[in-house]
């Protein structure tokens, strides 16, 4: 049966494991300082205009943004348990719960569509008709957008990434028992997961510690 | 299994493993995705070529008469966007870092040959955005995109060319990935870390920039096009935004990207030198640690940009000294290959003459690149040819020369043919003399105050001008020669043992050119650079210098 996993250049399974969880952690390593350059400049205006981040974090929406980081955070243990119950040769309840990480990390993205409805309605899109004057504000509605836009971006990535092991599990759920590509996939969808819980405290959690 | 494969009929050499456009469209096999990179760049090469002869004949006179102002912005802009992204960077590590690599470690391919061949069409996909921006006008912005301009004023087509700046780092995101998993995965027995030949440490030197770097500036570029689509005030300082911000991010890519370029260039030069000098690698392992630290200091280098923007003068003094630090392990590079020459056999091939163009002129590059280092003489010479001049000789003067290096020294292995010498030889003492004449007199006219990126200038230059763009001309007809004589070797050249240059690495060890599968048998390791096998593996070599 490993026959079917092994492809070349390499000679054994456990070499083409080791290298490909390896490549994700490298890679992931690369996405960390894709979202560090966003968190630099937070960072900087942050220190700048300390009172506008602080009018503009109290307009996010907490409860969508509490709501999804507890969805993500599921999505994140489902994964978990799927890897375990493949190593253990438990193919379809993996399956099962590869299917339940994709239900809840498109339910992650829909509800973020409706955070955004409602921020656009609220004129917090920056442009002429932004709703906050304070300086500074505008700024971290700006970093608010694209760091969640980004963000839903990785999801969407994860969601094509686990689907594929979906897909390809369909006629035989054991395929994930012996696959590489289960763990390189809950990897990468560990850090989206990881990435927002540094987003959630920066964007829903500022100018709400009382002081503000 | 060894005695059966010498009795099989040998296995079809990679350029003869099937004849169709879709065997090479969609090959995983490194060598021939290492083609398709080669064929790519050479376009681009040439098309930043072509812009560049364009600036450089307005040049000739004081007045400006050839073209407008805005053409002439453009035709720099696309000269940086083009050279930088679209040949540089991808030059070494992605044709000669793909096809060696594996054979140099004893590998069948690459770790991941899938993602390989993705990482070709991303540049395919990043290069489409460039040729676009080309057709709907150019981009005036200069290759480095400063804002305020680029987000708020300028007409041109700043949207598709950053976006083909974007698409093509993740090309080489993945090529780094690949490298660095491949490097730890797939070593042939033997094949310890202290016996890598240095142009796979230099590989994976400039892996790992590119994995830390390239990002960082994916994102910058997604703030460009936030600013200037969506309207988010980022970098725009009348509602609060910060353009400096902007360089900060800019150069923190921009900076380390120059070790992109210039790593596979020290790698290149190394096996190079040895082999031509018939001697073994002085100091090895120093070489080692020299490139690791290059990669990493360059990380912290890249304040020096931004001298005159107004940074503190503290930061500007931590920036200088960090400057001077990374002259450090470079200076031992050049220190080790000068002392691999003494008492060695040398022999003059064209390599080895693109080799010692590379290690004069990253020499004076390096050194002229401490006075930039020195904030006084950097406040002096901001903006002037000198910086032109300057990073010409690294990137140009260094990472082409070991280009041209590496192609005449592995053309035998990746094609099978044998170049004609004469012709190579001149080709690259043409292109020492030509790169000299273009950018020397730009160090002087650069010190005396001709600012960059003016098309009309005080007629007292001329003559450096003048000088400058005759030097062009010969650097062009050099960049011309091997084009012919390459492509006539390629049709009608000798044929190449497996080993021409009786070289030391395993990629020597196979046919050339090699099987799909990289080696019929597989190859046997020994210690790194051993040119003088009967001084014995650990005695003699080093001590004599």
């Amino acid at each position: 049966m490993s026959d079917t996993f092994l492809k070349p250049p390499f000679e054994t399974l456990e070499r083409q494991h080791q290298a490909v969880s390896f490549g994700m952690w490298v890679f992931l390593v690369s996405e960390v300082l894709l979202f560090a350059g966003l968190f630099a400049g937070y960072s900087v205006y942050r220190n700048l205009y300390p009172e506008g981040f602080l009018v503009a974090g109290r307009q996010t929406d907490i409860v969508y943004g509490t709501v999804n980081t507890a969805i993500l955070m599921t999505s994140s243990l489902t994964i978990a348990v799927a890897g375990r119950a493949a190593r253990a040769h438990f193919g379809r309840t993996a399956r099962r719960l590869l299917i339940a990480t994709m239900t809840l990390g498109l339910t992650f993205l829909i509800l973020k569509g409706f955070e955004y409805r409602e921020d656009i309605a609220k004129h917090l899109l920056p442009g002429p008709s932004f709703a906050l004057a304070q300086p500074g504000a505008e700024i971290f509605f700006s970093y608010y957008w694209v760091m969640t836009g980004i963000h839903a971006t990785h999801v969407t990535g994860g969601l094509i990434a686990v689907g594929r092991l979906v897909i390809a599990s369909r006629r035989d759920a054991t395929w994930l028992s012996g696959s590489a590509s289960e763990d390189a996939t809950a990897l990468y969808w560990h850090l989206v997961d990881v990435i927002w819980i540094v987003l959630y405290p920066l964007l829903y959690l500022t100018g709400r510690t009382g002081h503000g | 299994m060894t005695e059966a494969a010498y009795l099989q009929p040998p296995p079809p050499d990679y350029l003869h493993d099937g004849h169709t456009l879709g065997s090479w469209l969609f090959t995983t096999d490194h060598k021939r995705i290492a083609i398709l990179f080669a064929l790519s760049i050479t376009f681009f090469f040439f098309i930043g070529a072509v812009a560049i002869s364009i600036v450089r004949l307005e040049l000739v006179t004081p007045a400006g008469d050839l073209v407008g102002d805005d053409t002439y912005n453009k035709l720099f802009t696309i000269h940086g966007i083009v050279m930088v992204w679209f040949f540089l960077i991808p030059s070494i590590p992605a044709t000669f870092g793909n096809f060696l690599l594996p054979l140099m470690i004893g590998a069948r391919d690459l770790a991941f040959p899938r993602i390989n061949l993705l990482s070709w069409y991303l540049y395919v996909g990043g290069a489409a955005f460039t040729v676009l921006t080309l057709l709907i006008g150019g981009v005036d912005t200069g290759w480095t995109f400063y804002t305020p301009y680029s987000t708020m004023f300028s007409n041109t087509a700043v949207l598709t060319a950053a976006m083909g700046v974007f698409v093509v780092g993740f090309s080489s995101v993945l090529t780094g990935v690949n490298f660095i998993a491949t490097t730890h995965t797939l070593r042939t027995r033997g094949m310890t870390w202290f016996r890598l030949p240095l142009f796979v440490w230099s590989m994976y030197a400039t892996s790992i920039v590119m994995v830390l770097a390239t990002p960082v500036l994916a994102m910058t570029l997604v703030l460009i096009v936030a600013e200037r689509w969506l309207g988010l005030p980022i970098f725009d300082p009348s509602r609060g935004g910060d353009p400096l911000l902007f360089q900060h991010l800019f150069w923190f890519y921009s900076h380390p990207a120059v070790y992109i370029m210039v790593l596979p260039a020290m790698g290149v030069a190394s096996e190079i030198i040895a082999c031509f000098a018939r001697r073994r690698l002085f100091g090895y392992s120093f070489m080692v640690y020299a490139l690791v630290a290059i990669a990493v200091i360059g990380f912290f280098v890249w304040g020096h940009h931004m001298f005159v923007s107004g940074q503190s003068p503290y930061a500007n003094i931590v920036f200088s000294f960090l400057s001077f630090m990374v002259a450090v392990p470079s200076a031992i590079k050049v220190f080790n290959w000068t002392a691999t020459l003494y008492r060695g056999s040398i022999a003059f091939d064209a390599p080895m003459l693109y080799a010692f163009g590379f290690l004069g002129l990253f020499t004076i590059g390096g050194l002229t690149g401490l006075f930039l280092a020195t904030v006084p003489i950097d406040i002096h010479v901001t903006d002037t040819y000198f910086v032109v001049a300057h990073f010409h000789y690294i990137m140009v003067g260094g990472s082409v020369s070991a280009f041209f290096g590496a192609l005449h020294f592995w053309w035998p292995k990746i094609t099978g043919k044998l170049y004609p010498e004469l012709w190579a030889r001149a080709a690259a003492i043409a292109m020492f003399i030509g790169f000299n004449l273009t950018f020397f007199p730009q160090f002087v006219m650069g010190y005396l105050g001709m600012p960059r990126r003016y098309h009309i200038y005080p007629p007292e230059f001329q003559v450096y001008h003048v000088l400058s763009t005759a030097g062009a001309a010969v650097l062009g007809v050099a960049y011309f020669m091997p084009l012919f004589y390459l492509i006539w070797s390629f049709r009608h050249g000798g044929r190449a043992s497996a080993n021409p240059w009786q070289a030391q690495g395993l990629e020597w060890q196979t046919p050339s050119p090699p099987p799909h599968e990289n080696f019929i048998v597989p190859p046997v390791v020994s210690e790194p650079y051993d040119y003088h096998p009967q001084e014995g593996p650990t005695a003699g070599g080093e001590t004599s210098a």
